[in-house]
This record gives C-alpha cells, sequence and structure tokens, in this order.
C-alpha cells in the first residue's frame, strides 16, 4: 500500500467545492445528452415542482468519483459506489465530503470502505451513498 | 389511499430484457470531453488530457458514459417492440415502460433516484462497449409531491473481451 497518509478509520477526504448553476449543468448536459427541460429551464423546473431548474443527479455521481479520485490520486481505483438523490441540485456551492468507515486486508489488498455524500450550502445532505476502493 | 400507478402489465415485466446497444469505439476526446465537464471550473488530472508516452491506451475515468446519446451508438436494439414516444414531449417519463413494449403509469415528473454500481476492468480508448439492459422492481410511497412511483433498471456493460465494466442499478422516481 502506497497511498499517504494511510487510510484510518474516521479520516475525512479532502472536501471537493463546486459552484454549481447552468455553466456546470450545461457542460455536463452537452457530454451525458441530458438536455432535459428541469435542468436548463428555470420554468420547467418550478413546474417540476422545485424552486427552479436544478442539476443532474448524474452529475452528483460524477463528483463523488471526482471526490475519490482526487484521493486516491493514481494509488487505487474505485470497486464499487452507490449513492441515493434525495435533495435537489438547485443553484449554489455543493460539496462532496468522504469519511473512511472501515479498512481490511483481503488476499493481499487493501479495501477502504467510505461514506460518501454531496452537501448543499446548508450542510443538508444531498446524495448520500457509499464506497469501496481498492489501494494498490 | 391513493390508486397505485403500478399496473398488472408492469408487474409482469419485471426482469425481462429491455434491450441492448453497442458503442462505436471510445475516442480519446470522448475521454477528455468527459473530464473537462465532470472536473469544471477545475482542470481535468494530465492523464484524462494526453495519452500515455508509453503508447498505452488512455482509461477513461470510472464513471464515463459510453453509451452517451453525445457520443451515439453503433448500434442499439430493444428486444420488445418499442411504444414510440408521443408526439410533442421532449422528454418521455414512460420511455422505460415503452421500451418494453407497455403502457407506462402516464405520470409527468421524472427524478433520478440512486444508482449502485460495482466495477470491473475500466474503459480504455479504443474499447467497444456492449450494454444490455433489464427492468427492476417496482415500488410505491407517497411522498411530499404525492404518490412516488420507483422502478429501477439493471445494466452491465462488457468489452470487446467480453469483460465486464461494470454492473449498474439506476433508480428512476416517478410523480
Amino acid at each position: 500500500m502506497t497511498l499517504s497518509p494511510a487510510p484510518e478509520v474516521g479520516a475525512e477526504l479532502d472536501p471537493l467545492v463546486h459552484d454549481t448553476g447552468f455553466d456546470t449543468w450545461n457542460r455536463y448536459a452537452a457530454v451525458n445528452y441530458e438536455f432535459v427541460p428541469i435542468h436548463m429551464d428555470d420554468e420547467a423546473g418550478r413546474a417540476a415542482g422545485m424552486p427552479g431548474a436544478f442539476g443532474m443527479g448524474n452529475l452528483q455521481w460524477s463528483y463523488l468519483h471526482v471526490l475519490l479520485r482526487t484521493w486516491l490520486r493514481d494509488e487505487g481505483r474505485i470497486r464499487s459506489l452507490r449513492c441515493d438523490f434525495r435533495v435537489p441540485n438547485t443553484k449554489g456551492v455543493v460539496t462532496a465530503r468522504g469519511t473512511i468507515t472501515d479498512v481490511s486486508e483481503a488476499d493481499g489488498t487493501t479495501l477502504v470502505t467510505l461514506d460518501v455524500w454531496t452537501e448543499n450550502a446548508d450542510g443538508k445532505k444531498m446524495a448520500p451513498g457509499s464506497a469501496v476502493v481498492e489501494i494498490s | 389511499m391513493t390508486d397505485s400507478n403500478i399496473s398488472e402489465a408492469m408487474r409482469d415485466a419485471v426482469g425481462i430484457e429491455i434491450g441492448r446497444s453497442t458503442s462505436y469505439p471510445v475516442s480519446e476526446n470522448d475521454i477528455r470531453r468527459w473530464a473537462i465537464a465532470t472536473y469544471w471550473p477545475d482542470d481535468p488530472p494530465a492523464r484524462y488530457v494526453h495519452a500515455p508516452s508509453d503508447g498505452s491506451p488512455m482509461v477513461a475515468p470510472e464513471e464515463f458514459n459510453a453509451m452517451s446519446t453525445t457520443w451515439q451508438s453503433a448500434s442499439s436494439q430493444t428486444t420488445a417492440t418499442p411504444i414510440p414516444k408521443p408526439p410533442g414531449l421532449v422528454f418521455d417519463p414512460d420511455t422505460t415502460e415503452h421500451q418494453v413494449g407497455i403502457e407506462g403509469p402516464g405520470l409527468t415528473n421524472m427524478l433520478n433516484g440512486g444508482m449502485s454500481v460495482e466495477y470491473g476492468v475500466p474503459i480504455k480508448a479504443g474499447d467497444v462497449i456492449t450494454s444490455i439492459s433489464s427492468l427492476g422492481e417496482y415500488s410505491e410511497r407517497e411522498g411530499r409531491l404525492g404518490l412516488m412511483l420507483f422502478s429501477s433498471t439493471v445494466d452491465t456493460w462488457t468489452n470487446q473481451d467480453d469483460e465486464v465494466v461494470k454492473r449498474s442499478t439506476t433508480s428512476l422516481i416517478r410523480y
């Protein structure tokens, strides 16, 4: 295992902060083909019962991956990830966070389990989930 | 008690194959564009911008969508005869059911409920990815916006060597 510092239960990953809005959502729509009115038009977002347009769950999903890869650098890989989309990403700051919940060895491989989530500017969890990564 | 939105036909369709698609070969530019969009406004890591100097193929971020409509598919077919998208709709909330040839619940709003994935071998530039998707379970519960319908799609991706790239489940919420 080469990741430094070595992962320890309770350790927090460096948070990943994004200021989200049409500039981030439109860029993502262009690669994931999510040209959906609720992500591109405030009126469509309000018609769906939200305060306005809101971002893609898939982009939250990417932010969680980016969080893990930034922490891992080239010293490991993501084995599994899951999350629920509970609070919509309306315009504003989104922070991706992670906390190590378990470190184990299996067949000479170090596996690290983490709680991961995105949260809004009020600290409310938007996409809570968990991940397992393998350390090289 | 609100009436259920889950019809007999929807229950009977659980587990059946929706369809399969095969990508064009993944290009380095597909990977670059994906990384630029998902790391924005930060620069993506160099490994997603510059091909390795040793001649090995560029490796994509794990969540890279090789089946994105942006890059189109080389082939795509549904298992059943699909019901066409209703005229005038930009996005069809009943797509899941229409793809397997049955009527959907006719709800107007749709949200991504959650995702779960197990990764296998990484996607590399030059790979040709095949996706086989099937219909998962349905459930319902009352929410802030009324009776919410939960459905899921199960998807397995393999590469040109029949190696599993990922197995994923995507949950959909409609109301």
